[in-house]
């Protein structure tokens, strides 16, 4: 087993355990399962928008090259300088190398789930720069220098009363843990932020390869800030995030926000273009793109998995997904958590170093039921473990499965193991649960049932 | 043309079913198969149990040990080669030979008789309400009970409705949903070996959600997942019962 792997059930072992955690997380996620159901409803058929989204999305990830190189050729056209970044260490040189250029300490940034991909901020701090989370949940676990907890919702592992001490003990608040107060206070720290910082870092949600735009949508108007307020501003996005065509937003937004936090619409959906124009009066005077491989090239070389280049990162499949409900996200030890992250995971980051994850699951397909561009979730978790066995195989468990064959495959060996655990059934009661108990990873949290005599094959002979 | 009519035209049409008893209801649970069988010959059918179906090899499928797999599924397929019809009695033993078989032979020179095994085989309530078009068996079950759906035939099958038309015809039964009918279980197969805590917390909310309804039974289609639920309601000191949806409709 991986260091990882022990990692990841010594975590899991732990989370599951936490009732209070189990609660709040099932709370949040009722109320978004109930605000989904209502969204959904509004569609004119749900079905019929994921079938479409799902084509339209195969349509840009199937030409990939002519929609990456369109969308940059229209980006550049208008002034924006693209950059091409292969590996996640040169997706942060050339950040870094942006920053540096304008010796700017002050860096303002919204949500990125690639800017965790590639540590950012981690590198911008230890080349000691300053760079401040703006979306509200960010900020939180920002400022609890922790991971986000979910692609969607960063913070909602915590709750009020945690929010408020944070904010006491690190910014100094006045106790309250009044929602609309606990917002203000970070909204008077932000908007000190967008006024001082030189450089603002968005992600994108999009990327319009007819128009050249990138597509951002949210709710906090923190988005909006970050990129029209600084001097500079750089957007990083994975290769993924394309669309072929500008009103392909007319689906997808709607259904971003549907399938991700239950709204019809995000609260702020703005499309950018390029820097500042000749004819105008604000937004940012440079306008830099990096555009992030990061080994999704490697899935896009694997036709069985290419579909999980679809996702939108709408945090669907963590939402419904029983593992992630009581595993939490952090457990995970990845960027992207949850059913997508256990299938992408292994081939950004190495199939041997995070097959745990894929084994991770229970195979239930809520995930598939409830992504919107119909990837093939929880089949490729089943891809993914036998890959990782036509790889690297266990021999003591390949060896279990040999015996297990040899006794299914020849009904007398079946039925003399049948009468051989009835006969061990007695002595098991008495080390049930106990270290001694080869069962013991069943019998440590449930009851075996009793083996039946007779057994149904018993009894179809004897009936016969 | 109603269910109960048809029915009766099905009647008339004696089929040869060849049933496939998973391992864990022959070895744990022989009173699923046994009112499987009791319900079929009722409906003028032969049944037919071959000695050679024993397992369908989903756990070393599932594990990504599909070579292991390969012989066991084969030893199956081969078995059922000249089946008329094959009805499985579980949702997810069900779905390995309808979906799984042939994406694991895919390739081989196995592949069309996978297809063609897959094409002929049903899970148990899928077969009554769709293949034979019955609905009421004439059960009677004076209780409340609450249905869990398993996940295979659920999402694999799409078998929602089969289980609750025929649960609708049962004589004084009360069906009583649960929050959580179409959550997971956490059963999983070896994944409740592997990661047991994660398993049983699963389990966990699923007991929680089936005893909310205050139902006295709690009935699925898939006994493997309910062999999981007893073993947690059994250590919780729980009331509620576990059955067969074949078990409830056997009763008269």
């Amino acid at each position: 087993m991986t260091s990882r792997a022990r990692k990841f059930l010594k975590d899991a072992r732990r989370v599951t355990a936490d009732l209070r955690h189990r609660q709040i997380i099932h709370a949040a996620l009722h109320n978004y399962e109930a605000a989904r159901d209502r969204r959904k409803a509004a569609f004119a058929d749900w079905l019929t928008a994921r079938q479409a989204a799902a084509a339209t999305k195969w349509e840009a990830i199937n030409y990939l090259d002519e929609n990456l190189t369109a969308f940059a050729d229209k980006l550049a056209a208008r002034g924006a300088k693209v950059h091409w970044a292969s590996t996640d260490r040169q997706a942060r040189d050339i950040i870094l190398q942006i920053i540096q250029d304008k010796a700017a300490r002050c860096i303002v940034k919204s949500k990125a789930m690639t800017a965790e991909e590639i540590h950012l901020n981690e590198a911008l701090e230890r080349a000691g720069l300053e760079v401040v989370e703006s979306d509200l949940g960010e900020f939180i676990v920002q400022l609890r220098r922790e991971a986000p907890y979910h692609i969607v919702f960063p913070s909602m592992h915590l709750t009020r009363g945690e929010i408020k001490d944070l904010f006491q003990s690190k910014l100094g608040s006045a106790p309250s843990d009044n929602p609309e107060e606990l917002t203000m206070v970070a909204r008077r720290v932000l908007r000190e932020k967008f006024i001082n910082a030189e450089i603002g870092i968005t992600g994108a949600n999009f990327a319009i390869a007819e128009t050249g735009m990138i597509s951002i949508t949210e709710n906090e108007g923190n988005a909006r800030l970050t990129a029209a307020l600084p001097r500079t501003l750089i957007t990083l996005l994975g290769i993924e995030k394309i669309l072929p065509r500008l009103e392909d937003l007319a689906l997808f937004l709607p259904m971003l926000a549907t399938a991700g936090a239950g709204q019809p619409m995000s609260g702020y959906n703005t499309l950018y273009g390029g820097p500042r124009q000749p004819d105008e009066s604000d937004g940012p005077v440079e306008f830099h793109v990096v555009l992030l491989d990061n080994q999704r090239t490697r899935l896009l070389a694997d036709t069985e998995q290419r579909d999980a280049l679809h996702c939108i990162r709408c945090g669907a499949c963590l939402n419904v997904c029983p593992i992630f409900r009581h595993v939490g996200g952090h457990t995970y030890g990845t960027t992207y958590s949850g059913p997508i992250g256990s299938v992408i995971t292994p081939s950004l980051r190495g199939l041997q170093d995070w097959k745990h994850l894929s084994s991770a699951s229970s195979l239930c397909g809520a995930c598939t039921e409830a992504c919107p561009v119909k990837i093939d979730l929880h089949h490729h978790l089943l891809h993914n473990r036998r890959n990782a066995i036509a790889k690297r195989l266990s021999y003591l468990e390949q060896f279990a499965y040999d015996v297990f064959t040899a006794i299914v495959n020849h009904p007398v060996l079946w039925s003399l193991g049948k009468k051989a655990g009835r006969l061990l059934q007695p002595l098991h009661r008495s080390i049930q649960g106990g270290p001694l108990d080869p069962l013991r990873s069943w019998t440590r949290t449930r009851d075996l049932p009793p083996l039946a005599k007779p057994s149904f094959r018993e009894w179809w002979r004897k009936r016969k | 043309m109603t269910h109960r009519g048809a029915a009766l035209t099905m009647r008339g049409n004696r089929m040869t079913i060849t049933l496939f008893i998973p391992c864990f209801v022959d070895a744990f649970y022989p009173r699923a198969g046994i009112s499987m069988v009791q319900i079929l010959e009722r409906l003028g059918h032969k049944i037919v149990c071959p000695k050679a179906l024993v397992c369908c090899g989903q756990p070393a499928f599932n594990s990504g040990y599909w070579e292991e797999a390969r012989p066991v599924a084969l030893k199956t397929l081969e078995t059922l080669r000249n089946a008329e019809a094959v009805v499985v009695g579980s949702g997810s033993c069900g779905a390995m030979v309808k979906k799984f078989y042939p994406e694991l032979f895919s390739g081989t020179r196995h592949a069309e008789l996978a297809r063609q095994v897959a094409a002929r085989t049903w899970e148990f309530s899928d077969f009554l309400v769709n293949k034979l078009g019955v609905t009421d068996l004439d059960a009677r079950f004076p209780a409340k009970v609450t249905f869990h759906d398993g996940c295979h035939g659920l999402r694999e099958l799409n078998l929602k409705q089969p289980p609750r038309a025929l649960l609708a015809e049962v004589r004084d039964l009360e069906l009583i949903e649960m929050g959580e009918a179409e959550t997971c279980c956490g059963f999983g197969g070896t994944f409740a070996a592997k990661f047991p805590m994660i398993s049983a917390a699963m389990g966990e909310t699923k007991c929680a959600s089936a005893l909310e309804t205050g139902a006295a039974y709690l009935v699925s289609n898939d006994m493997s997942c309910l062999m999981h639920l007893q073993g947690l309601l059994s250590r919780q000191g729980a009331k509620i019962k576990i059955l067969h949806l074949a078990e409830v409709l056997a009763q008269q």
